[in-house]
């Protein structure tokens, strides 16, 4: 892509982000958008966030990961100790982006303890130890000490402000683009579309997938901080299989393919259980249909991503 | 004691392993032939149990007419579901494919959930049977019919499999989808009976885990259904004997590990053990390595 188009798209980027910050600060200000929407605000940039981060392991190194909601339990429970910790000690704009960067790292870290080993394994055998994964830290949260066990971590500072959140989910959207064109990201592109290809041109393959592994599961721990910094209370069962699968489904139907495209996706993938609020007790049910129509659709008729044919073709 | 605590360990964990292994056999079927990870296999042992119960409860069906009845529900169900949802996606990615068995497992929990209410059930006393007193260990009737059920199953699906022109036409499609096409192999139906026996066994599994857990609801099936798959991924997945094998040997150190460790970490510690597993023998217990060719 041409170097002063992208100067050009990043300004005018930002420059939208910019505005639409303003107007929907204003809006709340000005207390036209009901506390409705705003409870919403939370949850679609913290999904947006967590899906970009599955997008980098999933559509960009083809590797399907079942677990992510477990960094992002790691990540919320690490940066609310700490919170909870440092209460007293530090003010909160000390406290808050520490509490970020301390939950990025451990979640960062055992993504790393996880991943010397698990790169051995392939396709379904990976997702499957990031699903027992997954399960694990959930197991495991129930059962520490000093996590609150089945009854919830309380008390922790509601430091996570809109404004914040807003830039955070800005920022994300930014980085998943910019690494996306990258060097590494077009190493992760190589990987997806053939591993012995990319092998054969000096890429590292088990080392550049570890960092992939990584990075997206520092970026869920950093989603995790948000969301126990704004809801103030954790449970581990909101961290189970079935949030790493929604987050699964936002990145597959937002296709693999663009950045943007993830965050759209998961925008109205995140809204959608809501507008469907009308329905009552038949909502779960014709989103599980919608799921299952528009998957049908945009395989037999939409266009494909390419790299998917290419794949079936090398099979 | 600590030998009787040992063999009423073993007894239960042979008693849940025949479950996982049930289960685990639909899923591992599957996915040998159809390529593709169902997930909603887990709802139909939840459709199964949940059928049980309704037509005991409130239709007054004899109960082994019910676990009739159920038996061909779930077929009907996993037939239906795979000849609407995932045979239009039959050449797609292997992750549309998943996304759809997510989308109609969830499909599953919701109609369950409308129609039946979401409280779990008790699960309906279907036999009486006495218990056996074999030295100081009671030995539950239930347990033990389970157990023989699940060996008559088994030994009958590895009959079908080996020995009968059905079972060389799945192993072929397993083998080489195409080739076996081109044999004069019918796909299509090859495909649904699979899916057929799959779901038959997941009824199956269903009752027993009625009998065992004695509590139904809509989201029963996901938590077998998770155990399940991953005990087919221990044994190596597309094995008949694997999935046998790792259905036992999960149903074993869950319950070893509850007796003699900790219950609540049961979870914990056996998916470590299947992570452990996995890292020395990454394609499962009796996988076949298969290795990329360019």
């Amino acid at each position: 892509m041409n170097r002063l188009w992208r100067k050009k798209r990043f300004f005018l980027g930002g420059l939208l982000a910019l505005l639409l910050f303003v107007l929907m600060h204003s809006l709340i200000q000005s207390g036209l958008v009901s506390r409705h929407i705003q409870s919403l605000f939370v949850p679609v940039g913290l999904n947006m966030i967590l899906a970009l981060s599955l997008f980098l392991l999933v559509g960009m190194l083809g590797e399907l990961s079942l677990g992510h909601a477990g960094f992002m339990s790691i990540g919320a429970y690490a940066g609310g100790l700490f919170s909870k910790v440092m209460m007293h000690v530090l003010p909160v704009w000390v406290r808050f982006p520490l509490a970020l960067l301390v939950g990025a790292l451990v979640a960062a870290l055992l993504a790393l303890l996880l991943s010397v080993p698990v790169f051995r394994l392939k396709g379904d055998y990976l997702a499957i130890v990031t699903l027992a994964f997954g399960e694990i830290v959930r197991s495991l949260v129930i059962n520490l000490p000093f996590t609150g066990g089945a009854a919830g971590l309380k008390g922790i500072p509601k430091d996570t402000s809109f404004s914040f959140l807003y830039w955070i989910v800005v920022f994300t959207i930014w980085l998943t683009r910019w690494i996306y064109y990258s060097k590494i990201g077009l190493e992760w592109r190589a990987i997806r579309d053939n591993a012995i290809a990319a092998e054969a041109c000096g890429i590292p393959v088990v080392s550049r997938k570890r960092a992939a592994f990584v990075f997206a599961a520092s970026f869920a721990g950093i989603a995790g901080v948000l969301y126990s910094h704004h809801y103030s209370i954790l449970t581990a069962e909101v961290f189970g299989f079935n949030r790493s699968i929604e987050v699964l489904v936002m990145v597959v139907l937002g296709g693999l393919e663009s950045a943007t495209a993830t965050a759209v996706s998961a925008f109205f993938l995140t809204i959608a259980p809501e507008m469907l609020r009308f329905l009552n007790q038949y909502r779960m049910l014709i989103y599980s249909l919608m799921l299952i129509i528009v998957m049908i659709g945009r395989n037999t008729q939409w266009a494909k991503p390419k790299w998917f044919q290419q794949r079936r073709e090398n099979a | 004691m600590a030998s009787l605590a040992f063999v009423i360990a073993m007894i239960n964990g042979i008693n849940l392993g025949s479950i996982y292994a049930l289960i685990a056999l639909g899923y591992t079927m599957v996915y040998g032939i159809a390529k593709m990870l169902n997930f909603a296999h887990g709802d139909v042992i939840m459709a199964g149990a949940l059928s049980i119960v309704v037509l005991v409860q409130q239709f007054h069906v004899h109960p082994v007419l019910s676990i009739l009845i159920s038996v061909i529900l779930c077929v009907a169900l996993g037939v239906l579901t795979e000849k609407i949802a995932y045979k239009p996606l039959r050449n797609s990615s292997s992750l549309s494919v998943l996304i759809t068995a997510i989308g109609v497992s969830y499909l599953m929990q919701n109609l369950a959930q409308i129609l039946f209410g979401s409280s779990l059930r008790s699960f309906p006393k279907v036999f009486h049977w006495p218990s056996m007193i074999l030295g100081s260990v009671e030995l539950k009737m239930d347990r033990v019919m389970t157990i023989a059920v699940t060996f008559l199953l088994m030994f009958l699906v590895l009959l079908f499999v080996y020995r009968t022109k059905i079972g060389l036409a799945m192993r072929a499609v397993a083998q080489d989808r195409e080739a076996a096409m081109l044999m004069g192999v019918p796909m299509d139906r090859i495909i649904s009976i699979t899916f057929a026996i799959g779901a038959a066994l997941a009824a199956v599994a269903g009752f027993f885990f009625g009998v065992a857990y004695g509590f139904v609801g809509p989201y029963s099936g996901s938590m077998p259904g998770i155990k399940a798959f991953t005990a087919a991924v221990f044994g190596g997945i597309g094995s008949i004997p694997g999935a046998i094998l790792g259905g036992f040997l999960l149903g074993l150190a869950e319950s070893m590990v509850k007796t003699f460790v900790s219950s609540e970490l049961s979870d914990a510690i056996v998916f470590g053990l299947l992570i452990v597993v996995l890292l020395i023998k990454p394609t499962g217990l009796l996988g076949k390595e298969i290795r990329d060719k360019v």
